[in-house]
C-alpha cells in the first residue's frame, strides 16, 4: 500500500513522469489498436469472435523472431509474418472457422479457444516457454534531461503499425475484394444475391485478419516481448478495444487502443509489474460493466 | 421401464461404493473422476439448462479452495504468519481441529462461493451469449492475479495445508468418499430439480429470455439462483481439493483456466449439452480418454485438448447423449411416427 501511494506521489511530483508513461503507453497500444482492428473486421463481417487473435500476434512474432535468428534483417521479419500468418490464418479457416461461421456464437468462441490452446502449445514446444524479444541496434532519443527516452525502434514499430492501418484502410475502401467485404458485412444474404461470393470473402477476411495480427506481432518482438503464453491477454485487449470502440468504428479502435496502452501503463506504474495481466483484464470487466449500465438504461442487454 | 432406470442407479450407486476398493490404484484418478463429474454437472446448469455459457466456473473452484485453507488455518493459527513462515516455524494440527477444519473449511468455501456468485452474477447476467463467456472468463483471470498478488494468503507461492493425519490410503479413501458423496448429492438434486418448475422456467429462459420475461418469469431472480447453487457445490469441490491436494498455489492450480476450466466445458459438450446425464458420461469418457492418452503424449496433450475441443465443438455439437438421441429415441421414451411409406410396407410386408 505504501509503496502503491509513493509511485502515485511520484507522479505529482514528476508531471514529466506521465509524459512518458503516455508515450510508452500510446507507442504499444498502436499496436494493439491493430490486433483489435483485425478482431473488429472478423467480428463484423462474419459475426466469428475469434479468441485466438492473441496467438496469432504470438505466432507472428516468432515468425520474425525466428528469421532474425537466422539472420534476416527484423524489419524484412514484418512483411514475412504477414505472409506465413496468412497463410496459416487460411488453413484456419478452411480447418475450422468455415463450418462455425453460421453456427451460434459460443461455438465459435469455443473453437477458436481450442486453436488458441492449440497454438499456444504448438509455439511452447518449438520454442520453449522463455520470453523472447529482438534487439535492435539502434540510437535511443532522450528529452527532458534524459527523464524520456524514446527508442528509434519504438517509433519505428509505430510507424510500420501506422503504415500498415493505413494500407489496409485504403484497400477496404478502394478495392473490389474492399468493397465486396463491405457489402459482406452489412447484409451477406443480399451480397450472395448480387453474385458476391461470400465464402470467398469470409476467406479472405480471415486471412487478412490474421496476417494483420501476424505484422503486429512481428512489431512487438522488436519493441517489447514475447511468450507462448502471452496470447490469451492480447486476445482480451482486443476484444476490451472492441467492446469499447464498438464495430466499425475505426477511429474508436484507435483511440481506445491508445488509450488502453497508456492506461496499462500507468496501472502498472503504480501497482507494479506484476499486475500488468490483471490490469489487462481488470480494463475489460470496467468496459463491460460500462457498457452493461449504458444498456440497461435503455432496457437492452449487451450481446 | 421403471424396473430397468432402478436397476441402472443400483449398479452406479454399488459401483460408486465399491469402486476404490475394487480398484485400490486409481483412487485418486476415481476422486478427480467424480470431481469431473461435479464441475461439469454444475456447468451443465447454466451453460446446458439455462443457455448461460460461462467460460468462469473455474473462478469458484479456485475460491474454494482458497476459503478452505484459510478457515481451516484461521481457526488455530494466524493466517498471515503461516503462509510467510517458510518453514522456520512447525505449525501443528491435532486430529480435532484438522476433522473441524475440514468440515467447516468445505462448508465455508461453498457459502462463500454461492454470495459471490450472487454478486458477480448481479453484475455480468445483463451480459448475453458471448459478451457472457469472455466477462466470467475474465472474472476467473484477474481473480487469480490478484491473489497471485496477495501475500497474505501466500502469494505466488500458495499455500500449504496439514496432511491428512491418519494412513494416507485412508486418506485417499476419505477424499474418494468426499468427492463421491457430493457428487451423488449434487446428481439426485439434479434430477429432482429439472423435473419441476424451477427446472422448465430455467429452460424458458434458454430458448428465449424476452418471452420469457414476458410470461412472468423474474428472469434475473431464476439466473442467479441457478448459478449460485452451481457455485455451491463448484465450491465444495475445490475446498475439498484443496485438502486433498495439500500444496496448491493460484495460477495453476486454484484459478486454472486452460486446465479444469476449459475440462468442464469439454466434457459437457462431448457428452450432450442441456441433459441429466451428459455431463456425467462426457466427464467419464473425457476422463479416460485424458487419464490413457495423457502419458504416451509427451507434451502434446494440449494441443490433442486443443483439437478434441475444436473437433467436439466443430463435428459433434450433440453430444454422446444427443447422437443417442438421434438413433435410439426409443430409449428416452421419444416415440418417433414412421413415415407414412415406411408404415405401409411394413403393413403389407
Amino acid at each position: 500500500m505504501d509503496q502503491i501511494l509513493f509511485n502515485l506521489s511520484l507522479l505529482g511530483e514528476y508531471p514529466i513522469v506521465n509524459l512518458k508513461i503516455v508515450l510508452d503507453g500510446v507507442m504499444i497500444g498502436a499496436l494493439f489498436a491493430l490486433a483489435a482492428y483485425g478482431l473488429a473486421l472478423v467480428w463484423g463481417v462474419m459475426n466469428v469472435k475469434n479468441l485466438a487473435q492473441g496467438d496469432f500476434v504470438i505466432a507472428g512474432g516468432y515468425v520474425s523472431w525466428w528469421l532474425a535468428n537466422q539472420g534476416v534483417h527484423p524489419l524484412l521479419g514484418v512483411p514475412a509474418a504477414f505472409v506465413v500468418m496468412w497463410c496459416i490464418g487460411w488453413v484456419a479457416y478452411k480447418l475450422v472457422i468455415s463450418r462455425v461461421v453460421e453456427k451460434d456464437l459460443f461455438t465459435s468462441l469455443l473453437a477458436t479457444f481450442g486453436i488458441a490452446i492449440m497454438m499456444a502449445q504448438i509455439l511452447n514446444l518449438l520454442f520453449g516457454s522463455d520470453t523472447q524479444s529482438i534487439k535492435l541496434d539502434y540510437d535511443t532519443l532522450y528529452f527532458f534531461d534524459g527523464f524520456i527516452d524514446v527508442p528509434i525502434a519504438k517509433l519505428l514499430g509505430v510507424l510500420l503499425a501506422t503504415t500498415l492501418a493505413a494500407c489496409v484502410v485504403i484497400f477496404m475502401k478502394s478495392s473490389r475484394m474492399g468493397q465486396a467485404i463491405r457489402a459482406t458485412a452489412q447484409d451477406a444474404r443480399a451480397a450472395r444475391v448480387l453474385g458476391i461470393d461470400t465464402e470467398k470473402v469470409y476467406a479472405f477476411t480471415f486471412s487478412l485478419n490474421s496476417a494483420i495480427c501476424g505484422a503486429a506481432g512481428a512489431i512487438i518482438v522488436m519493441v517489447w516481448v514475447i511468450q507462448p503464453f502471452y496470447g490469451i491477454t492480447h486476445s482480451i485487449r482486443a476484444f476490451v478495444i472492441v467492446t469499447a470502440a464498438g464495430l466499425g468504428n475505426l477511429p474508436g479502435v484507435i483511440a481506445a487502443g491508445l488509450g488502453i496502452g497508456a492506461l496499462e501503463q500507468y496501472g502498472s506504474h503504480i501497482f507494479g509489474i506484476g499486475y500488468q495481466q490483471a490490469i489487462a483484464v481488470m480494463l475489460l470487466l470496467a468496459v463491460l460493466l460500462f457498457r452493461l449500465i449504458q444498456q440497461r438504461r435503455v432496457r437492452k442487454s449487451l450481446q | 421401464m421403471k424396473t430397468r432406470k432402478l436397476i441402472l442407479y443400483g449398479a452406479a450407486l454399488l459401483f460408486t461404493l465399491l469402486a476404490p476398493f475394487v480398484m485400490p490404484d486409481f483412487k485418486t484418478q476415481l476422486a478427480t473422476l467424480w470431481l469431473m463429474i461435479i464441475v461439469a454437472l454444475t456447468w451443465d446448469m447454466t451453460g446446458g439448462q439455462m443457455g448461460y455459457n460461462s467460460l468462469g466456473n473455474i473462478f469458484f473452484y479456485g475460491t474454494g479452495m482458497y476459503v478452505a485453507a484459510v478457515i481451516c488455518i484461521a481457526l488455530t493459527h494466524d493466517v498471515g504468519e503461516y503462509t510467510n513462515a517458510f518453514g522456520d516455524h512447525v505449525y501443528r494440527f491435532t486430529d480435532a481441529q484438522y476433522f473441524t477444519g475440514v468440515a467447516l473449511g468445505i462448508l465455508g468455501a461453498g457459502v462463500f462461493c454461492s454470495v459471490t456468485a450472487l454478486i458477480i452474477g448481479y453484475l455480468t447476467f445483463g451480459l448475453r451469449g458471448p459478451y457472457f463467456a469472455i466477462g466470467t472468463l475474465g472474472v476467473a483471470i484477474a481473480a487469480g492475479e490478484l491473489v497471485s498478488n496477495w501475500d497474505w494468503v501466500g502469494g505466488g507461492q500458495g499455500i500449504s495445508l496439514p496432511v491428512f493425519p491418519y494412513d494416507l490410503e485412508q486418506g485417499k479413501i476419505f477424499f474418494y468418499a468426499l468427492f463421491a458423496a457430493t457428487g451423488t448429492v449434487i446428481f439426485i438434486f439434479l434430477r429432482w430439480l429439472y423435473t419441476t418448475r424451477f427446472g422448465a422456467a430455467i429452460n424458458a429462459i434458454r430458448d428465449d429470455e424476452e418471452k420469457a420475461e414476458a410470461m412472468g418469469i423474474h428472469t434475473l431472480r431464476y439466473k442467479l439462483t441457478t448459478w449460485s447453487i452451481a457455485a455451491f457445490f463448484v465450491g465444495v469441490a475445490g475446498g475439498i481439493s484443496a485438502f486433498q491436494l495439500i500444496h496448491f498455489e493460484p495460477l495453476e492450480t486454484a484459478y486454472q483456466t486452460i486446465n479444469l476450466g476449459i475440462f468442464m466445458v469439454v466434457c459437457v459438450l462431448l457428452g450432450g449439452k442441456g441433459t441429466l446425464w451428459g455431463p456425467v458420461i462426457g466427464a467419464i469418457v473425457f476422463h479416460l480418454f485424458k487419464e490413457v492418452t495423457w502419458n504416451y503424449l509427451l507434451g502434446w496433450q494440449w494441443v490433442a485438448l486443443g483439437a478434441l475441443i475444436v473437433v467436439t465443438v466443430v463435428y459433434f455439437r450433440d453430444g454422446i447423449m444427443g447422437w443417442l438421441m438421434h438413433v435410439r429415441p426409443e430409449w428416452f421414451g421419444i416415440r418417433v411416427e414412421k413415415k407414412t411409406g415406411e408404415a405401409m410396407q411394413e403393413a403389407g410386408a
